[in-house]
């Protein structure tokens, strides 16, 4: 069997797995839309942490936080995995119990559906359903780009005769991981898709552990054997013969390159390299990065507190004490995932391995070409599971709360809920899935593709950010109105557009938005400006037009009768 | 309890802008870059302050109300 066939087949037997699960948890289904929907508010604090950390734990932080090392350095991790570590927990903390406590009471399945019943505004429903599915098909595409990159560069030359570069294409990648989530969704609901995220969300932490083991070892052992790695003698840089005694050894070769040779090595001798060629060394500090830029991405992580899937899976929650769990162990779980695939990122930039430039040049090949390049046949199967299995968990919550949101917001809504059977809801559910996962698809075929994975995501989040402000209000202040949402929707929508084509849409890479103060030039990340005009809009609005009656506001902060 | 939980949620957030940490490219066991350590710290930190609530100041009075209104629809 050739090494391409080896890894197509661990891959094709993983989805085959997942496709049992996904049918066996069908099995389960109680036939309600509510049980299709919500797993009828069943599941626990296990479940519930694993589906809500695969659910947020996308490609994103897979391929693209190890390609966004490569291409800007370490300090990537602290932008966005240890301030995700704190305000990912706030929300849920602060959000998911609130509204999961008013979810059940009150019966709601999708966000529209709360803040019609909060602001008393049946017209909120459908300003905010076109802003949601807007902003969740980027974050689709995300999922879907780095499946298809991830693969491409792993099984470069395995194919000679598929393709160019012998890779399996994008394209077909990309179908065949949207077809399995289509399925496991299709049947399971969102039982099945829990029960799948968990099982996902265990394949890719462990596998991730692996390949961080493989990666070290091996580009330390090959370093050594090539001659690139060094060590320090009497204060002197020499060149290092003794191969690699362990982990902790090869962590010490590889990471000790860091801010050496980068990609330049043709130009000198495998000796040279190591003194003579110095990369920019932004590699292991946070060198050029403004403060700013670095204190506004903080506000990207509340991007959790409005994603509508992590809305859905809330509700899923059999008790609020299910929560507990989540919110503890999420900052551990960052960690355990991003750590590696950072240190695995910073790595490929040093002169210890060649990446080729058309891998150079699109850094979301990066970790698939490292897991190539460094593991077996088998193992490098196993592996690109992992990394599928990262993508697919967060595809499922995102393709089942689209349909959820379509069916319950647009056609349930406005026909009256006694006009369709719970069988004909589950129906229209599933065929608008089909419809929003052949659209993804067809976007994926598209130039949009060819966007970094990370800048997209970037985007994508920094739009639910600027809306967080709105769900905040809504949970803590009784002085909301429905005016002061329409005001703070809309003013999230037209700055969030009118900064992304200022970017280029997202062509331009570390795009910012720069103010003078005190005659230093500020860089500021979009989302600060698109989240404080939001806010702004939202109470200023608010305080200026009448609040929603008595009744509904005794229903919400029932203190205040 | 709560105050010390929101106290501590913010500290971390401060601690977060480690200014004073931009520029240096040392390495922590000898192959951690330590702006990679200290934000990893930030993590098990923030671990421990989200378990300080959970056991502290959880809201319990969300669930029995859930529960009793369910129990009567």
């Amino acid at each position: 069997m050739t090494p391409g066939m080896i890894k197509v087949t661990i891959i094709g037997v993983y989805l085959g797995l997942l496709l049992c699960l996904g049918v066996f948890s069908s099995r389960l289904f109680r036939g309600t839309s509510k049980d299709y929907l919500l797993a009828s508010h069943s599941i626990g604090p296990f479940l519930l942490l694993m589906s809500l950390f695969g659910t947020t734990m996308t490609g994103f932080a897979l391929v693209g936080s190890t390609g966004e090392a490569f291409a800007e350095g370490v300090g990537v991790y602290g932008m966005l995995a240890s301030s995700s570590g704190i305000i990912h927990s706030l929300c849920f903390f602060v959000l998911g119990v609130k509204l999961w406590s008013w979810g059940k009471k009150y019966g709601y399945t999708t966000q529209a559906g709360f803040f019609r019943d909060r602001l008393d505004s049946d017209k909120i429903g459908l300003v905010l359903f076109p802003i949601l599915v807007g902003l969740v098909v980027p974050y689709l595409l995300v999922g879907v780009i780095s499946a298809g990159k991830a693969i491409e560069g792993a099984t470069r030359g395995d194919f000679p005769a598929l393709t160019e570069n012998g890779a399996i294409p994008p394209w077909l990648t990309e179908l065949v991981i949207c077809v399995v989530v289509l399925v496991y969704v299709f049947f399971g609901g969102m039982r099945g898709t829990a029960w799948a995220n968990t099982f996902q969300t265990i394949v890719f932490m462990v596998l991730g552990v692996v390949a961080f083991y493989l990666i070290a070892t091996g580009l330390a052992e090959r370093a050594v054997e090539d001659g690139r790695a060094h060590m320090m003698v009497d204060g002197k840089r020499v060149v290092r013969t003794e191969p690699p005694t362990g982990l902790w050894d090869s962590f010490n070769i590889v990471s000790q390159e860091i801010p050496k040779a980068r990609r330049v090595r043709a130009e000198v001798t495998a000796e040279d390299q190591i003194e003579s060629v110095e990369a920019p060394a932004q590699f292991r500090t946070r060198e050029g990065l403004d403060p700013w830029m670095f204190f506004t991405y903080m506000l990207i992580p509340f991007s959790v507190g409005m994603f509508p899937h992590l809305f859905q899976h809330w509700l899923t929650a059999k008790s609020g004490s299910a929560f507990k769990l989540p919110v503890v162990a999420h900052p551990i779980f960052i960690l355990i995932v991003w750590v590696p695939c950072v240190l695995i990122g910073v790595w490929a930039t040093s002169g210890l391995i060649n990446i080729p430039p058309p891998i150079a040049n699109d850094p979301n090949k990066v970790l698939g070409f490292m897991v190539k390049s460094l593991s077996g046949d088998v193992l490098g199967g196993f592996l690109l599971a992992g990394i599928l299995a990262a993508i697919m968990s967060s595809l499922d919550s995102q393709f089942l709360c689209i349909g959820t949101m379509f069916t319950t917001d647009i056609v349930v809504h406005y026909s009256g809920k006694d006009k369709f059977s719970d069988k004909q809801i589950i129906t229209i559910s599933r065929l608008f899935i089909i419809a929003v996962v052949a659209v993804t698809y067809a976007l994926s075929l598209t130039d949009i593709a060819q966007t970094r994975v990370f800048q997209l995501g970037i985007w994508c989040f920094s739009g639910f950010s600027s809306l967080f402000p709105l769900v905040l209000l809504a949970v803590y202040w009784r002085g909301l109105s429905k005016w002061g949402a329409y005001a703070g929707v809309i003013t999230a929508a037209v700055v969030w557009f009118a900064l992304f084509r200022a970017s280029e849409f997202g062509a331009i890479d570390n795009w910012s938005v720069d103010f003078t103060l005190g005659g230093r030039e500020i860089h500021t990340m979009p989302v600060a400006t698109m989240f404080f005009a939001s806010f702004a809009a939202t109470v200023v609005v608010s305080l200026m037009t009448p609040k929603p009656s008595q009744a509904t506001l005794a229903k919400f902060f029932p203190e205040a009768k | 309890m709560k105050k010390v939980v929101w106290g501590l949620v913010l500290l971390l957030v401060v601690l977060h802008q480690d200014v004073w940490n931009w520029d240096n490219d040392r390495l922590v066991l000898g192959f951690i870059p330590l702006t990679l350590a200290y934000h990893a710290s930030i993590s098990i930190a923030a671990s421990a302050v989200w378990l300080l609530a959970a056991t502290t100041a959880w809201p319990t009075n969300l669930e029995d109300d859930a529960d009793a209104t369910e129990a009567g629809q």
